[in-house]
């Protein structure tokens, strides 16, 4: 317990779901955060590739949206401390995109139009742990969250699941994206309250 | 210090506090007599330098920011992390690019520690100021803008005091073609406040022919 705060007393005490990880609190709200304006791309010139592989592979987006797709109900976590509960999306599974990748490497970065980057191992993102969404809460996911599509990847602070995703590049040696050299960890688990360097 | 009815800057002793860059944040932990914690992000108002100053709005439905607007008195204490980021930072670092700054209400807390290390560090980095805040009394440093050696444009979007010669709308692409250097100055951009005011601001400058990535924001609140 750190120096009790005079006079505070707090009132978010009301999650006892033990869904909450430690520092958040839960919003219905969905913040947005961003280090610049909103890319907005043409769907006839979107496209998401896979690099690393013994060949590039590439969809577009009509390429993409004939693939399986999955709905899915997850919890997310913001480093900035919001939590938001049952959150709905749609989208591909990173599974299904890497069936057609033959590889064996263990890390990725995720690429972005407007050139933000984040980097994952592959292992978090493989196993039904992450999607590539282009649907939040029953509707074309909004350009401000990331639209046409986004990563996904809810086991991890929010800053991993990538806005405006246009591919993936696979690597042997972890490589660390946008936030990651300015200060934030490189991993991120949200339970294990990884925000910063040093944590 | 209250600066608005709704805004207070408080002035923290940090011991060992490293230093910081103008535009970072902290965070800032509070703790109950039961151990229950709440954890909130500020940003830093004050020059690198100087002690740490954080400059605070009451949100009504606030856990963290009433506490610190209206209940803590000098010689309190709580918990700082930081500072943190390293992205939204203005450094002057021999480059002549004009800083263009756009802040909405609370936003100009990291603009304000931009300015103040501007003047410190006596750089002669041209710097501009747009600044839209709801009423007069809703704008945060008034006495001290007009001292930073910057040009200040005020909008005012809900209500103007007498004589009001400034801006009297929300900040819109007519308004920032007019205040905005030019795209051909190459300026460094700021922008920060709500999420609805920052993606106005950077959609409008992207509009106007600024290269997306010379604009830096930060939001808060939801959508």
């Amino acid at each position: 317990m750190g120096i009790v705060s005079r006079g505070f007393s707090g009132r978010g005490r009301g999650d006892d779901s033990g869904r909450l990880p430690p520092g958040q609190y839960s919003t219905d709200d969905f913040p947005v955060l961003s280090a610049g304006p909103t890319p907005h791309t043409a769907l006839a010139e979107w496209s998401f590739t896979i690099e690393g592989g013994t060949q590039p592979v590439s969809w577009s987006w009509e390429e993409f949206h004939a693939l399986p797709s999955e709905a899915v109900t997850k919890d997310i976590h913001c480093v900035t401390k919001w939590s938001k509960f049952d959150t709905d999306w749609e989208g591909v599974a990173v599974d299904t995109l890497l069936e057609s990748v033959e590889h064996d490497r263990a890390y990725a970065v995720a690429y972005c139009d407007g050139g933000y980057t984040t980097n994952v191992p592959v292992e978090d993102l493989t196993g039904g742990k992450a999607w590539v969404a282009f649907g939040y809460d029953g509707e074309p996911l909004d350009p401000e969250h990331g639209g046409p599509a986004r990563l996904l990847v809810p086991h991890l602070y929010f800053w991993k699941s990538a806005k405006w995703v246009r591919g993936l590049r696979l690597l042997d040696d972890d490589e660390p994206g946008f936030w990651e050299t300015n200060g934030y960890h490189n991993y991120g688990d949200p339970w294990r309250e990884q925000r910063y360097w040093g944590d | 210090m209250t600066e608005t009815p709704a805004v207070r800057t408080l002035l923290l002793d940090v011991p060992g506090w490293a230093g910081h860059r103008a535009g970072q944040h902290v965070d800032v932990r509070l703790t109950a007599e039961d151990g229950y914690q709440a954890e909130r992000s500020y940003s830093i108002a004050s020059a690198p330098g100087d002690s740490v100053a954080l400059t605070v709005e009451r949100l009504d439905d606030g856990e963290v920011s009433p506490y610190l607007v209206d209940e803590v008195v000098p010689g309190d204490r709580f918990e700082l992390r930081g500072p943190i980021g390293g992205y939204f930072v203005w450094e002057p670092d021999g480059a002549p690019d004009p800083v263009f700054l756009v802040a909405g209400g609370s936003g100009i807390v990291p603009l304000m520690a931009m300015l103040r290390h501007r003047r410190a560090a006596g750089s002669d980095v041209p710097a501009r100021l747009l600044y839209s805040a709801r009423t007069g009394e809703d704008v945060i440093y008034r006495g001290e803008l007009a001292e930073m050696g910057a040009e200040v444009v005020q909008t005012l979007t809900r209500a103007q005091p007498p004589g009001w010669a400034g801006y009297a709308r929300r900040v819109d692409v007519d308004m920032l073609r007019e205040v905005a250097y030019s795209p051909q100055a190459n300026p460094r951009v700021f922008v920060c406040g709500p999420t609805r005011f920052v993606e106005a601001v950077a959609e409008g400058l992207v509009a106007l022919g600024h290269k997306p990535g010379r604009i830096r924001t930060e939001r808060f609140g939801g959508t």
